[in-house]
């Protein structure tokens, strides 16, 4: 089991590897000089300077990345160029919003959608199924964004339920958080569970159509018995692999909805940075944010082990 | 034994029809379907894919695909308790107290992520009162009784742990435990080795004779048949062609299918000796060995030698066949010796020139003269390339014209028996035996020297596996082929081959002319496969025991 | 199978690389979707003839006006004419759409067919494709679109590069799943050569599935598309495109709600209704979903 993590975590760090050259060489590769592009072209000749020496644009390329990478290993994940605060300490506060709404939606979405694909499944080409599967394909085609401002439009403004946007700390009481990010996780939810809930069913699907399920028919045991012992636990693994890979489309979510419900999160940081193309935090934000995908899924393939007896450590 | 007590009748099946689909009209998978099984008695149902011998189990146990084939007449009772028109509450509680089944495929049949014992155990907490304690015992002497070895350790193994025959007989323990009256074995053993299959058998007999269970058994293969049968009944698209006791139907088939199917059996006598040769050696495999490394990231690597000093010789004309059950490298001998894979040390000399060593571009030009036929004839051709094409594109590759290459094909088509018009055809258009002679066709267009069948026959029909390993015969007479026979069936082997080599883990146990291998064996496993080989006293072709013909021919 | 007659019906002949889309109106609701799609893809070739007024031209006297005779969706903050704006919305769209699924598709497939035929890159790629997917394909498009300015061609290229794993892998497995067919060792040992067997054996395998996601990456790709607009790190502003017109619409969306619900309509039907026929491609050609459906 030990050997078997550390074979995972050994496999991971190439994958870091590669993200952190490709983060690097993005703004490297550019056409153009790294500097003017981030300055803008209204640029004075000091603040180019400023820029190249923050980011060591004026030594050979190969001693860039290395004191970069050597930095990031030491958890320094540089300085803002617009506010010049280190990028460690701006990411702290903004955790919150952005990990309750992630959390949240995760729950909700296998709450909601495991037993819609299972049903789904189990009623193969009645209208449930169908209904189940339009819901899901409609849950991926509608944008985050449209889907959030219609709930506010319904639940804020034409019920006032709560609150319109914003965000509460938890340590301010569980109410006033609670009714601020019930509507960012309902919207981000919509698409977690069409992609979970399709999944489920798919992978159901395969598994009701196999031996071991006719098996259990033939013991006589219970249509229950068959679905959730049997056939469930050997569905999951491809269910737990999308809740994985999906992860990285809720991490998008998670930006675009920050931005939607104006909550102070992680998103909302990367966006600004963006718009003011303050490259050392956009760097940071994506290496942390595929940090995060990378773990999620090692916690997976660990999750494998315990589903599947099959799977080698 | 008790065939005609008609008063212990335990599973009447009746005028059965089942439909393909719930149209009146539906295309009839079983039409007016009779048949009885009586307490104590095993019926084996015989036929041909697409005979609906397995749809008639599933309907007996309600497992059939609802909606998709329909019981629409007769009736099926189970101890005068009819059970198309029971409920499936009904159905769900005879199911393993009444009426149990076990299935082909034991790698499949139970579930990977549940422990053995928790899977006989569900049987019990479905349909008995027991408590923990209660059920264990009982199951680890059910365990016990299907001749489990370590039933406490494999109480709690996973299936993955298990052998095929283990597995099978966790099965049969599942099936058993609760003493059904009725058992449905559903080509139980088609999936294992010989030796595991005669286990099997013999376990399944033993059971049937302590327990009085009435036993409805599935199969294609008539050695089985001989093996367990006490009454016999042949299944034709849905039909019922013949039915009797044992003796009867080996002996004296009525029908016309019923002695066509029994004739098309090979004998496991082998076929009369040709005489020796002197033809050139067209390939030879000297001390040919291919190791599998399981590198992992740290530890150390695991070696299995799937192959090991495997030395053969073949001669113009001849037929050697390499015979062994599954894991005892046969394929893997013959895929080296194809260069499919690279065999890890040893040579292969083909015709004269050694090519176990030549890098791809080089070995190009030998490739011709070496062919291929696979095991599987669905898969074995492109489904979206036409069957022209795919013999043409042999000769294309060595530069003949493509008109040239396409009449070619025509000839060939004509030489395996398929009308010309196949040429513009798509695989799909043909049956599994019309695919292999296909495959026989693509392979010979290149003229090659030495054809290698791996497993040619295995995947087809017993009366379809007669008309091609006619065909081979037929072509190798014509044109002095060498086939090399990969095969785990003795009775092809007996019929086809001059020469035989027996494997077993990656090692040729014994080799020689197939006349002494195969009637007169040195070695304790060739003789143990023999052994172990069904129905080997009964030579079906001439409806009669071996011994029989031998002192006949006396 | 037992009888040896070759059936003398004449099945229509299918050729190796041909698709058949008669899919596309299996259902009732992909018939719907498909007439959507058509007339979303004519309205943005004509544009020009059904727009009522010039998209960019702003009237700062018309500011926020509702629906009106003269302008029947109202017009935006600039006072230019919404319809306008959502019908020449629907060219970038489609075009952004397209594009990313054809280029993710045509790297997509060449790195895929590399990986899964020669091991010794195999491993190599795919750690690149590992670690492109492990970036959020949000965050690497503004990231892109933000560093080397926002074009419609930056903007393609941004939409395009996540995209591109997901092909690959997919390609991969295809090839790695094919390459043990026996009809393609059959192909070995008669002496074909390897780009024979791509070409011939294993490519058309490619076909049917990367079809089917090349439609889910045109969907998604509009979406992106979108999204990267709504952040203020798409297309310039100007541009008509649904996503910017939902931006613009952010700041007033308590005043004149249809600013983002017609173009957020538009531009949920463009999707789900190339998703619904990317399902229906995919029940259709894949012969591995077919056999789920007959189980």
């Amino acid at each position: 089991m030990l050997g078997y993590l550390i074979r995972r975590i050994l496999a991971a760090i190439p994958v870091m590897g590669v993200v952190a050259l490709f983060v690097f060489l993005l703004l490297r590769l550019t056409p153009g000089d790294p500097a003017a592009i981030l300055a803008g072209d209204n640029a004075t000749p000091e603040q180019l300077d400023r820029i190249r020496t923050s980011l060591g644009l004026n030594e050979p390329i190969y001693i860039q990345f290395y004191t970069w990478v050597a930095k990031l290993l030491h958890g320094d994940l540089g300085v803002s160029l617009i506010s010049n605060k280190p990028i460690l300490e701006m990411i702290g506060p903004r955790l919150e919003p952005s990990i309750s709404v992630a959390l949240a939606t995760i729950i909700l979405s296998i709450l909601v959608a495991v037993p819609l694909g299972v049903i789904a499944a189990w009623k193969h080409g009645t209208w449930i199924d169908r209904c189940v599967m339009g819901l899901s394909v409609l849950g991926f085609s509608v944008p985050v964004f449209v889907i959030g401002y219609v709930l506010i439009q319904v639940f804020a403004i034409d019920l006032r339920w709560v609150p319109v946007q914003g965000f509460k700390s938890i340590s301010a009481g569980f109410g006033p958080f609670f009714e601020r990010i019930i509507l960012p996780t309902c919207t981000l939810s919509f698409i977690y569970v069409a992609l979970i809930a399709r999944m489920t069913r798919a992978s159901m699907l395969d598994v009701l159509g196999e031996d071991y399920v006719r098996t259990a028919r033939a013991k006589g045991i219970g249509e229950t018995g068959v679905l959730l012992r049997h056939a469930l636990r050997n569905a999951a693994v491809p269910v737990i692999t999308v809740i994985g890979s999906g992860f990285a489309l809720l991490i998008s979510g998670v930006v675009v909805t920050e931005s939607v419900f104006n909550l102070p999160g992680i998103g909302r940081l990367t966006v600004d940075a963006v718009l003011a193309r303050d490259y050392p935090v956009i760097q940071a934000m994506i290496l942390l944010t595929s940090g995060i995908y990378v773990g999620v899924n090692l916690l997976i393939d660990v999750a494998y082990t315990l589903l599947d007896p099959r799977i080698r450590y | 034994m008790t065939a005609t007590n008609s008063s212990n009748v335990i599973l009447d099946i009746n005028n059965l029809v089942v439909g393909l689909g719930r149209k009146a009209d539906a295309h009839r998978i079983i039409d007016y379907l009779s048949l009885q099984v009586h307490e104590g008695e095993t019926l084996c149902l015989v036929g041909e894919s697409g005979s609906g011998k397995s749809v008639t189990s599933l309907t007996v146990m309600g497992l059939q695909q609802k909606g998709m084939l329909v019981p629409s007449g007769g009736s099926v009772k189970l101890v005068g308790e009819e059970l198309l028109t029971a409920s499936d509450r009904r159905l769900r509680q005879l199911r393993a107290t009444r009426m149990a089944m076990i299935f082909q495929e034991p790698m499949t049949a139970l579930n990977p992520v549940v422990p053995v014992g928790r899977q006989i155990d569900e049987v019990l907490r479905a349909h008995t009162d027991l408590d923990a304690r209660a059920r264990r015992q009982k199951i680890l002497a059910m365990m016990e009784h299907v001749r489990l070895p370590d039933v406490q350790r494999i109480f709690s193994s996973y299936p993955h742990r298990l052998s095929g025959g283990q597995r099978q007989r966790i099965m049969i323990a599942m099936a058993l435990v609760l003493e059904p009256k009725l058992l449905i074995a559903d080509e139980p053993t088609t999936a294992l080795d010989v030796t595991t299959q005669k286990q099997i058998l013999a376990l399944i007999r033993d059971l049937q004779r302590d327990h009085g269970t009435a036993v409805l058994f599935i199969t294609h293969d008539m050695g089985v048949v001989a093996e367990i049968a006490d009454r016999v009944a042949v299944m034709r698209h849905g039909r019922l062609v013949e039915a009797g006791p044992l003796q009867d139907v080996l002996r004296t088939p009525k029908m016309e299918y019923t002695r066509n199917l029994l004739s098309a059996v090979p004998s496991l006598v082998p076929r009369a000796p040709r005489p020796e040769t002197t033809e050139p050696v067209v390939l030879e495999a000297n001390e040919l060995s291919k190791v599998y490394r399981e590198r992992s990231l740290y530890g150390k690597a695991r070696e299995v030698a799937a192959a090991s000093n495997v030395t053969l010789t073949l001669r113009k004309g001849r037929t050697l066949g390499i015979v062994g059950e599954s894991g005892s490298g046969k394929s893997t001998v013959a895929r080296c010796i194809v260069r499919l894979i690279d065999p890890t040390s040893g040579g292969v000399r083909l015709a004269g020139r050694e090519i176990s060593d030549l890098s791809r571009r080089l070995l190009q030009p030998h490739r011709q003269k070496i062919q291929i036929i696979f095991q599987d004839p669905y898969r074995s051709l492109n489904p979206r390339v036409t069957v022209g094409e795919s013999i043409a594109e042999g000769p294309i590759n060595y530069g003949m014209p493509r008109k040239d290459a396409l009449a070619r094909a025509r000839e060939l088509l004509e030489l395996v028996h398929l009308p010309p018009d196949a040429i513009s055809r798509y695989p799909h258009q043909f049956s599994g035996g019309q695919r292999q002679r296909i495959a026989i066709a693509r392979a010979l267009a290149l003229d090659p020297d030495v054809l290698v069948a791996d497993e040619a026959v295995s995947a087809l029909d017993v009366s379809v596996q007669a008309q091609v390993l006619d065909l081979l015969d037929e072509i190798q007479r014509r044109l002095g082929i060498a086939l090399l026979f990969i095969t785990h069936d003795l009775r092809v082997a007996a019929q086809i081959c001059d020469d035989v080599a027996v494997m077993q883990h990656g090692r040729v146990v014994e080799q020689g002319p197939a006349a002494e291998v195969l009637t007169n064996p040195q070695q304790a496993y060739t003789r143990a496969l023999l052994d172990a080989a069904p129905g080997r006293g009964w030579d079906f072709a001439n409806f009669r025991p071996v011994s029989e013909g031998v002192v006949a021919t006396a | 199978m037992a009888i040896e007659t070759l059936p003398e019906s004449t099945i229509p002949v299918t050729r190796p690389f041909r698709v058949k889309f008669g899919f596309l109106t299996s259902t009732p609701i992909i018939a719907v979707a498909t007439i959507c799609l058509a007339l979303i893809i004519l309205m943005a070739i004509f544009a020009p003839l059904l727009a009522p007024h010039d998209p960019l031209l702003l009237t700062p006297s018309q500011r926020l006006k509702p629906s009106s005779a003269q302008y029947l969706l109202g017009t935006d903050a600039y006072g230019r004419d919404l319809l306008s704006r959502i019908i020449y919305g629907a060219r970038i769209s489609l075009v952004i759409g397209l594009g990313a699924a054809v280029c993710s598709i045509g790297v997509g497939l060449l790195i895929g067919l590399v990986a899964g035929f020669f091991r010794w890159v195999d491993a190599v790629l795919m750690r690149i494709m590992d670690g492109l997917m492990a970036i959020p394909a949000i965050l690497l498009a503004i990231a892109v679109v933000s560093l080397s300015g926002a074009s419609i061609w930056t903007v393609m290229v941004a939409i395009t590069i996540p995209e591109i794993p997901r092909v690959a892998r997919l390609v991969r497995s295809v090839v790695l799943t094919a390459r043990e067919e026996p009809y393609v060792e059959a192909a070995i040992s008669l002496g074909s050569s390897l780009p024979k067997i791509m070409w011939r054996h294993l490519m058309p395998n490619t076909i049917a599935p990367l079809i089917v996601q090349g439609t889910y990456v045109c969907a998604s790709g509009i979406l992106t598309e979108a999204i990267l607009s709504f952040l203020g790190a798409g297309i310039s502003p100007e541009t008509p495109t649904w996503g910017n017109i939902m931006a613009e619409g952010r700041a007033f969306f308590q005043v004149k709600p249809s600013l983002i619900f017609w173009p957020g309509l538009l531009l949920s039907i463009a999707i789900l209704s190339i998703n619904l026929i990317g399902d229906a491609a995919r029940d259709a050609l894949d012969p591995r979903m077919k056999q789920r459906e007959g189980k």
